[in-house]
């Protein structure tokens, strides 16, 4: 931080850094969307990603349960998982 | 068994699309009155104005021919998807994209070239001189095949797929715009007196050049879309 | 003999192996993304001077450039996986064209509205119909349509297919856009202004954009990774390494 701060003592204040010489209306919305737009494309396939899993095992779990409630007599349509 | 000749297929092909198209005639019809309303609805809005009408009027006519087309796009296979008629053709020893470039040649003819006929009198509707329609009919004597050439390849590639009207707007519009480009190009270089060759050559270029691809690429598409 | 190689690219080529090597590198592609990202914002942001013509405005630069950079890089890449998907009919070629089109939607749509944010201040209008600008917004559309048509088909490894043509096909389509818009504006010559002059750039100014060049291409990579790695757990449901790894996640 303190680098940070000393090369900005140089160029100007903090308050002098957002203003952006007076185009800060214009730079700031552009490395928003920037940010916004990666951290979107970044965060959704996580959450496929859990939901993808969540409903797998929720098959498994009725297969298993299937499989429980009809005895060992009939051939499940895959091999039983451990 | 004696396979017929390739010209022989191809007559029967384009026989067969000319007659289904002829028993439902007002299909035919519901493109080119699309093409009239929109057009007579310009005026209204932007004012009767004769300059300003006279400016726009190359632009909306291709614009709106365009749309038109848009709208017949997604019928060009689809009953033959349903009856499966073009399992049919892609399972049969002519060439499928010789067969494909006759149905193309057929839906050009159906929608196409009715729009066209009328044309000069949308023309007329939005005052466009006189002298300039006989070089706006060329643009769109070639403007059109190639449009119906390169709408038959993405057609064939949604055949697989169920409402695709405004998917296959937003798969058009990319590869339709250099076409629209010189054939407004051409018709705005004929309004000013400037020479409007060059830009007429381009589009008979790129259609001579779509007429010999798409058909391939329209028989590869099918086939993906097809191959379940 | 060195015909470890392709043995190497084959097996990786597998879905569950590809899962694993991906799953090993993302972490790193993410960190050195963040790194150089961090570096390249500094050096761009606080260390290098205004400019003398543009002010502290040109500074969308540095993100600008490299993200339409990106826009095209990652198409390239599209196009080419999905060349290998149409000709070899490898699925983990499939998956990884299908999921680079939306990143490369991100970087185009990013590029158009920092590109209108530059140019507002610069020459005084939100757009203009440039050969580049028309030609990044028909990118976006050929994006747009290559997604919409991938998800329009019932059977994910079809509708991969079906848009891996279409990705192609818009590869054709791109060059030519880009010279029937050149030509067009030179016919309307009223409204062509010089949006890119040519100057030159100092060094304090263009080691942040290279870097940060860099930086994107190693956040495309994990991003990738992770679509890729969440996709093929998507469409390998029923296999034994997916149940695995769904049990083995359950407890956490």
């Amino acid at each position: 931080m303190s680098m940070l701060q000393s090369a900005l003592a140089a160029s100007g204040d903090i308050a002098g850094f957002f203003r952006m010489g007076g185009y800060a209306a214009y730079v700031w919305p552009a490395y928003t969307v920037f940010f916004v737009a990666l951290i979107v494309d970044t965060v959704a396939p996580r959450v496929r990603r859990r939901r993808v899993l969540r409903e797998l095992r929720a098959r498994l779990a009725r297969q298993q349960a299937r499989q429980d409630r009809t005895g060992s007599n009939t051939i499940p349509s895959s091999p039983p998982s451990p | 068994m004696n396979r017929p000749g390739l010209l022989t297929a191809c007559a029967a092909m384009l026989r067969r699309d000319l007659t289904l198209a002829w028993r439902r005639r007002g299909d035919i019809a519901m493109p080119v009155l699309y093409a009239l309303i929109v057009t007579m609805l310009f005026p209204f809005a932007l004012g009767p104005e004769d300059t300003l009408l006279q400016r726009i009027a190359g632009g909306v006519v291709l614009v709106t021919v365009l749309l038109a087309m848009l709208l017949a796009l997604d019928a060009m296979f689809s009953s033959d998807i349903e009856d499966g008629s073009l399992e049919q053709l892609v399972v049969a020893p002519q060439p499928l994209a010789l067969m494909l470039g006759m149905k193309i040649l057929a839906h050009w003819l159906t929608t196409a070239l009715p729009l066209i006929v009328i044309a000069p009198l949308m023309a007329a509707m939005l005052h466009l001189p006189g002298a300039v329609i006989p070089v706006l009919l060329l643009a769109l004597l070639l403007a059109t095949p190639l449009l119906s050439l390169l709408g038959a390849v993405l057609v064939a590639l949604t055949a697989g797929t169920r409402r695709s009207g405004m998917l296959l707007a937003l798969m058009l519009l990319p590869l339709c715009v250099p076409a629209v480009i010189f054939a407004a190009g051409a018709v705005a270089a004929a309004q000013q007196g400037l020479p409007w060759l060059a830009p007429i050559t381009w589009l008979a270029a790129a259609l001579v050049l779509a007429a010999v691809l798409a058909p391939l690429a329209c028989a590869a598409a099918l086939r993906i879309a097809l191959d379940a | 003999m060195a015909n470890w190689i392709p043995l190497w690219l084959h097996k990786l080529g597998s879905p569950p192996t590809f899962y694993r090597f991906a799953g090993t590198l993302q972490p790193w592609a993410t960190a050195l993304a963040l790194v150089l990202g961090a570096i390249a914002l500094y050096g761009g942001l606080v260390l290098a001077p205004a400019d003398y013509q543009q002010g502290d405005a040109y500074r969308i630069i540095f993100i600008h450039v490299p993200s339409a950079e990106m826009s095209m890089f990652i198409y390239a890449v599209m196009g080419v996986a999905a060349f290998i998907a149409l000709v070899w009919r490898i699925k983990l070629a499939e998956v990884v064209a299908m999921e680079s089109a939306p990143i490369g939607a991100a970087f185009t749509f990013i590029t158009l509205v920092t590109g209108s944010l530059w140019g507002k201040p610069m020459w005084g209008t939100w757009w203009t119909w440039d050969a580049r600008l028309t030609s990044e917004l028909v990118l976006l559309f050929l994006y747009l349509g290559v997604i919409g048509l991938y998800h329009a088909f019932e059977d994910r490894r079809q509708g991969a297919r079906a848009a891996a043509f279409l990705a192609i096909i818009g590869i054709i389509n791109v060059p030519i856009v880009h010279f029937s818009v050149n030509w067009w504006n030179t016919l309307h010559q009223g409204s062509t202004i010089n949006v890119f002059g040519q100057s030159k750039m100092s060094s304090d100014m263009l080691w942040p954009l290279l870097t940060m060049m860099l930086a994107t291409k190693f956040y495309y990579a994990a991003s990738l990774f992770r679509r890729v790695r969440t996709d093929l757990l998507a469409l390998e449901g029923g296999k034994d390494w997916v149940r695995r790894i769904a049990e083995d996640e359950a407890g956490r």
